[in-house]
């Protein structure tokens, strides 16, 4: 039987590379220089909006 | 229109079902038949006789909190059904006179067990999933569920596949995959209510009015998507006849083993692990009333769980026909699980940074944190057992038993109660539960019933992987199978005894949640527009 090369059986489990890839450039992501605020922002959601949900067109202009 | 056209469904649906009740090749498809016949009817005649009515308005400036309230008491009731199917066959194990004669065939071990599982994980956990989802999407989004009524579609969409699987379950219906034991009749009608289910949360986080789409959410959507992928894929099966239950699988042997596992054990991590982390990361900032402690970590919590998670399967066939290389890739990526899930388990915990006093004051808290601490023990043996030298020992024991209930009764369960502690006084307008007292009880015998059953369990499983693997002097077995049996039995006891308490607390929260709605009046006066009309 013939020994795969160390590149061929890398090829050959491409997509545990891509999918390992995707993880190490997620955790990278979420370092990016700037991403606290957005962070804490997000991390406050749960504390808004309690009992109704955002109005709709005082919405709409402010995004406008 | 659309009224008419759904009268013009449930009759044909009616039709077809009392036809098939009638060509029905096997009994369990005949009843199945007649249960879709039976709602079917009973819809289109509610429907008719609606016809022309006028419809109460809508509120669609509040949130739509009715499908939720159902999901809470749904998930409450078939949460005691699950406990007490568990507790009965544990006791059948220890005394196998309570396999009765005259119940032979229906209520016997073989047949309970599996509507045990599916009781407890798809019934019990699916309808917790269902309204913490709904409640938490809405809440976070700042938006009402997209869709109108169809919310309401996948929660009795959803109620009915659990009663034609749990009927199924008792008359012999199964293809045999465990936790996907329900016929393609079933698996097809899941399907339809799943794809409805992804459509009422995905239309809700597209019409949020918040710029972020809260971790919480990317946890349960990727339970949503996930669970659907794996779903129809493992239940890829052609059925013998479209008027009987029977169905093969298209994949055949180690094939069939894999793509089992590798759903078996995904459902384990995206319907029992990735759902419920939605909730920790709602409910306990909620209750600990502080942000979540690190949001990094979260986003790193999500997407480890993500891009790791998937191939884990193999590990549940080390030493089977299956290629040594997959059942090794399958152990390395469960240990590496173990960093993205203390990393989750310490976010969990450190949200309580600065208020730590809240676990002896507040009941709910403690449930969260004894529950986050079960995520992180159950994690860490998860990994240890996928390791082959140790597989070589645990598997086919009582040790997996024990490692499955820790999960599920710790971390499961108790995230569950104390979401619905959470969510009832909250859905029914009540200031407060109606006994604190109550959740510290059912606090207490919960964890209590948690370590008797793992306890019990690992004593009797590394008892039983040791006496099966005893061998003399001449390398001769020493033990038959039927010795490790009768040396089980005293643990066997413990870990009913264990399953009565942890069923007691599910009942006293049960009575506890009543007196919430039933006992008190509402908290602040309803005449306002804040409860919607349905």
């Amino acid at each position: 039987m013939e020994e795969r090369t160390f590149v061929e059986s890398l090829i050959a489990s491409w997509p545990v590379i891509a999918l390992f890839s995707g993880y190490v450039f997620a955790v990278l992501f979420v370092f990016r220089p700037g991403s606290r605020a957005i962070h804490d922002d997000a991390a406050s959601t749960p504390f808004r909006n309690d009992d109704r949900p955002a109005l709709e067109p005082a919405d709409k202009e402010a995004r406008s | 229109m659309w009224d008419w056209i759904k009268i013009a469904i449930l009759g044909i649906v009616a039709l077809v079902a009392a036809l098939a009740a009638n060509w029905g090749r096997d009994l369990a498809y005949q009843i199945h038949a007649l249960i879709v016949f039976a709602v079917a009817a009973g819809l289109f005649i509610w429907y008719v006789r609606q016809i022309g009515e006028d419809k109460p308005a809508v509120d669609q400036t509040a949130y739509s909190d009715g499908v939720i309230r159902a999901g809470v008491i749904a998930t409450a009731l078939w949460g005691v059904v699950g406990f007490l199917v568990g507790v009965f066959i544990a006791f059948q194990l220890a005394f196998p006179q309570l396999n009765f004669d005259w119940a032979q065939g229906y209520l016997n071990f073989g047949r309970l067990r599996p509507l045990h599982t599916s009781a407890v994980i798809f019934a019990f956990g699916g309808n917790a999933l269902l309204c913490t989802s709904f409640y938490v999407v809405q809440r976070t989004s700042a938006a009402r569920l997209w869709g109108g009524n169809l919310a309401w579609f996948v929660f009795w969409g959803y109620q009915l596949f659990i009663v034609l699987a749990a009927t199924g379950y008792v008359l012999g219906v199964t293809q045999s995959k465990e936790y996907a034991e329900p016929e393609w009749y079933v698996d097809l009608w899941l399907t339809i209510v799943w794809v409805a289910y992804l459509a009422v949360f995905l239309g809700t986080i597209i019409k949020r009015k918040e710029p972020h789409i809260y971790v919480a959410n990317w946890f349960f959507l990727s339970f949503i998507v996930t669970v659907a992928m794996l779903h129809v894929v493992n239940n890829l099966a052609i059925p013998v006849s479209i008027w009987g239950s029977k169905s093969v699988i298209i994949y055949s042997g180690v094939q069939d083993a894999m793509v089992q596992w590798w759903y078996g054990h995904n459902a384990v991590g995206f319907f029992l692990t990735a759902g419920f982390l939605g909730m920790m990361y709602y409910f306990v900032p909620k209750q600990a009333e502080r942000p979540v402690f690190s949001y990094k970590l979260s986003i790193i919590h999500f997407w480890a769980l993500i891009f790791l998670y998937i191939w884990a399967g193999p590990h549940h066939l080390h030493y089977t026909a299956l290629p040594d290389w997959a059942s090794t890739l399958g152990m390395v990526f469960s240990i590496v699980l173990w960093m993205p899930s203390w990393g989750g388990m310490i976010n969990g915990l450190m949200t309580l940074q600065g208020a730590w006093d809240k676990i002896r004051t507040d009941p709910i808290i403690r449930m969260m944190v004894i529950s986050i601490g079960f995520y992180g023990m159950s994690t860490f043996e998860g990994p240890m057992m996928s390791i082959r030298a140790v597989n070589s020992l645990s598997h086919y024991t009582d040790w997996t038993i024990g490692h499955v209930h820790s999960g599920a009764l710790g971390w499961n369960g108790m995230i569950t109660f104390a979401a619905l502690y959470f969510l009832t006084p909250r859905l029914w307008n009540r200031e407060r539960l109606y006994s604190y007292a109550l959740v510290n009880w059912h606090f207490w015998l919960a964890t209590i019933g948690i370590v008797l059953y793992a306890a019990s369990m690992w004593v009797t499983g590394i008892m039983e992987g040791l006496m099966w693997r005893e061998v003399d002097a001449q390398g001769f077995l020493v033990n038959s199978f039927a010795d490790t049996v009768s040396a089980k039995f005293p643990m066997y006891v413990v870990r009913g005894l264990g399953g009565v308490l942890y069923l007691t607390g599910a009942v006293i929260m049960c009575y506890n949640l009543w007196m919430t709605v039933r006992g008190q009046q509402a908290a602040k006066p309803v005449a306002s527009a804040a409860t919607p009309a349905e």
